[in-house]
């Protein structure tokens, strides 16, 4: 009888379904997983520690390339971290233009998620669907922060600046006819809030596009359904959160449950799973996408009807008004003071969470009394999930992985951090 | 649904922290609540039965563990800004607070902050246990919460503080082959080494860093100034 050995192989880290820079080393039998061990680490860049040689401010562009996929909710964490440290709260209405800047980042992650996940299990035409609306989402980004992805828009006590009273439009060029710039301008005619609720009008019905493409498609279900399945039990044993605790069945969604910002004023459901596995993901994150619509077009209701201030006058943590600094001597020195030295932070610690669209980001953030953070640990929904990667592949089929993969919705950027 | 889900947060986080000093402060733990949030820290022999008896107990069960950290704390409350040599009276602006210590537990440089949320109760806890300086190493809750595992490696990796009872701890997020604790306060920013392709050997190679060490802004310490904190003037 000869020796039968397991076969190891290596995935990644240079590999199309890795999703980044995941290596992975597999121990297989025959074409199953025997065990996983995946190697995390090849996008360090020691965020944390750059963190604390850099002011409370310098550290906001820094988390927009945490997870690179919801920029604005890692803000989101961080300055609440930092404002629950001050004792301060922004205006409200700089509230509810974050929820909706949160919501238009649950969109724009799952669409990429979804675009991703169908393009690894092999369904090519969701990947350009997600992207065309990816696209519109972005403009709102750029409208508001002048960024496309890397918005550094939230800060403490407020966001930088208020929502825009037009929205940019596509520019003449040789590559488009007329007839291709007015379809593309029609929307963009008004303010930014009429472009976000024109989009929240359209895309309900974009997504049932989407489901039509997969929802019931035979391929898509004989790779997800029964893939990758977690108990509620393993699912809260090991440290899930979002979407992969709700794919389970356990209702926990930090929006209603410990309300931050505005959420405890708006009317959304929270979608359930049923079995944990990767097709009821799926379901939780698609019905999710309907659900940031209506939140977003509460926020959008509301915005317009309320103007107000969307930062702090408070001088020493937000910057006065451009104004007031070229006329008033002591504006000046406020703003020479905090974009040099910053403002100091009163002793002690505080965890901030929200809920990312992947789940659980929070920032502990631990402070001496300086004006840099003495420590600052950022929990990232994804590491805790692809921790459970060997639990969740283990009997499966090696073109499992990659669907396992999927429905983690793993980004390096906040992984490795 | 529980009952003490519809009570409101503060109630609840009134009635944990009663809880929590009714079973562990005679154990030594030392409960203290601030900004909402509670801290408790335990002393490191008690850590694994703490850790048990809050993820059982009916009054506690906190099911998860949210995050695992390690935290230096060498040079608390320390300012950069030395002003004394550069000018007697012009600068008299950087503050040093030395009578802050660091931790209450005197000595120890190290320390390990748990998050622990109860979803079915719907409360946080923080535990924090402090760890020798000499030889940091506490035991491993891995067997309690299985998702300390990765932030136990983490915490190992990047402190140097180490779990007993973890089944596998190597270092996770720094490089293969890699020399030191990287947040830990002695470890400069810019690491000790850096990477390059070097074209005679025909392969990537290490090197001491190139880059000189500088500070942007100095690290200053203040008292609190803002307006809304500050006690109106006479």
């Amino acid at each position: 009888m000869p020796e039968i050995q397991n076969y190891t192989i290596n995935l990644g880290p240079q590999h199309p379904a890795a999703h980044g820079v995941l290596r992975l080393v597999l121990e297989l039998d025959g074409e199953v997983i025997e065990r996983a061990d995946p190697h995390v680490g090849l996008l360090h860049r020691g965020t944390e520690k750059l963190a604390e040689a850099k002011t409370f401010n310098q550290s906001i562009p820094y988390m927009d390339r945490l997870d690179y996929m919801s920029m604005m909710c890692n803000e989101h964490g961080y300055v609440s971290a930092i404002e629950r440290l001050l004792g301060i709260e922004a205006p409200i209405r700089a509230q509810y233009i974050r929820v909706m800047f949160d919501e238009i980042t649950r969109i724009l992650n799952h669409l990429l998620w979804l675009g991703t996940h169908a393009l690894d299990v092999g369904a090519m035409t969701v990947f350009l669907y997600a992207f065309r609306e990816r696209e519109d989402l972005i403009d709102c980004y750029e409208a508001v922060s002048g960024a496309r992805m890397h918005a550094a828009y939230y800060r403490v006590g407020g966001v930088y600046r208020d929502l825009p009273d037009v929205m940019p439009q596509y520019e003449p060029s040789k590559f488009r006819t007329a007839k291709d710039l007015d379809r593309l301008n029609s929307n963009r005619q008004g303010s930014l809030l009429d472009f976000i609720e024109d989009f929240a009008n359209r895309f309900p019905g974009l997504v049932d596009e989407y489901e039509t493409l997969l929802t019931d498609n035979r391929i898509w279900k004989q790779r997800l359904v029964d893939i990758g399945v977690v108990s509620p039990e393993r699912a809260l044993q090991r440290g899930f959160s979002g979407p992969m605790l709700r794919g389970s069945g356990i209702e926990w969604d930090l929006r209603k449950k410990q309300p931050y910002a505005v959420y405890d004023k708006l009317d959304f459901d929270i979608p359930v799973g049923v079995n944990g596995d990767c097709y009821d993901r799926y379901l939780v994150r698609v019905e999710e996408m309907r659900q940031s619509t209506r939140i977003i077009k509460q926020c959008v209701k509301w915005l317009r009807e309320n103007p107000g201030p969307v930062i702090l006058e408070d001088c020493k943590v937000a910057p006065p008004k451009r104004d007031d600094m070229k006329q008033n001597m002591e504006s000046l020195i406020h703003h020479f003071k905090l974009f040099t030295e910053g403002y100091s932070v009163p002793e002690g610690e505080a965890y901030a969470a929200v809920e990312a669209p992947k789940g659980e980001f929070g920032c502990y953030v631990v402070s001496d009394g300086a004006n840099k953070p003495f420590r600052l640990k950022i929990r990232a929904p994804g590491f805790v999930h692809i921790s459970a990667m060997d639990e969740m592949v283990k009997g499966h089929m090696l073109a499992d992985v990659v669907t396992v993969i999927g429905t983690m919705d793993i980004v390096f950027g906040e992984i490795d951090r | 649904m529980n009952d003490s889900v519809q009570t409101t947060p503060e109630e609840r986080l009134e009635s944990l922290a009663d809880n929590l000093r009714e079973q562990f402060e005679a154990k030594g733990c030392e409960i203290s609540s601030a900004l909402g949030e509670i801290t408790m820290q335990v002393p490191r022999e008690q850590l694994l039965e703490t850790a048990n008896q809050l993820h059982d107990d009916e009054l506690f069960q906190f099911t998860q563990v949210i995050d695992v950290c390690g935290v230096d704390y060498a040079n608390y409350g320390e300012s950069e800004w030395v002003t004394k040599d550069a000018s007697a009276t012009g600068f008299g602006r950087g503050v040093d607070k030395k009578g802050l210590q660091a931790g209450e537990s005197g000595a120890d440089r190290f320390a390990v902050v748990y998050h622990l949320l109860s979803p079915s109760l719907n409360h946080r806890l923080r535990l924090k246990v402090f760890v020798e300086t000499e030889h940091p190493i506490v035991d491993s809750v891995i067997n309690v919460w299985n998702s300390a595992d990765w932030f136990e490696r983490e915490a190992f990796d990047m402190y140097g503080i180490l779990f007993k009872g973890h089944p596998d701890l190597r270092r996770i997020l720094t490089d293969y082959g890699f020399v030191g604790h990287p947040l830990r306060k002695d470890f400069p920013l810019s690491g000790h080494v850096e990477m390059r392709y070097d074209p005679e050997q025909q392969r990537v190679i290490y090197q001491p860093v190139s880059i000189p060490p500088r500070t942007q802004m100095p690290r200053v310490i203040r008292d609190d100034i803002r307006p809304l904190a500050q006690e109106p003037e006479e």
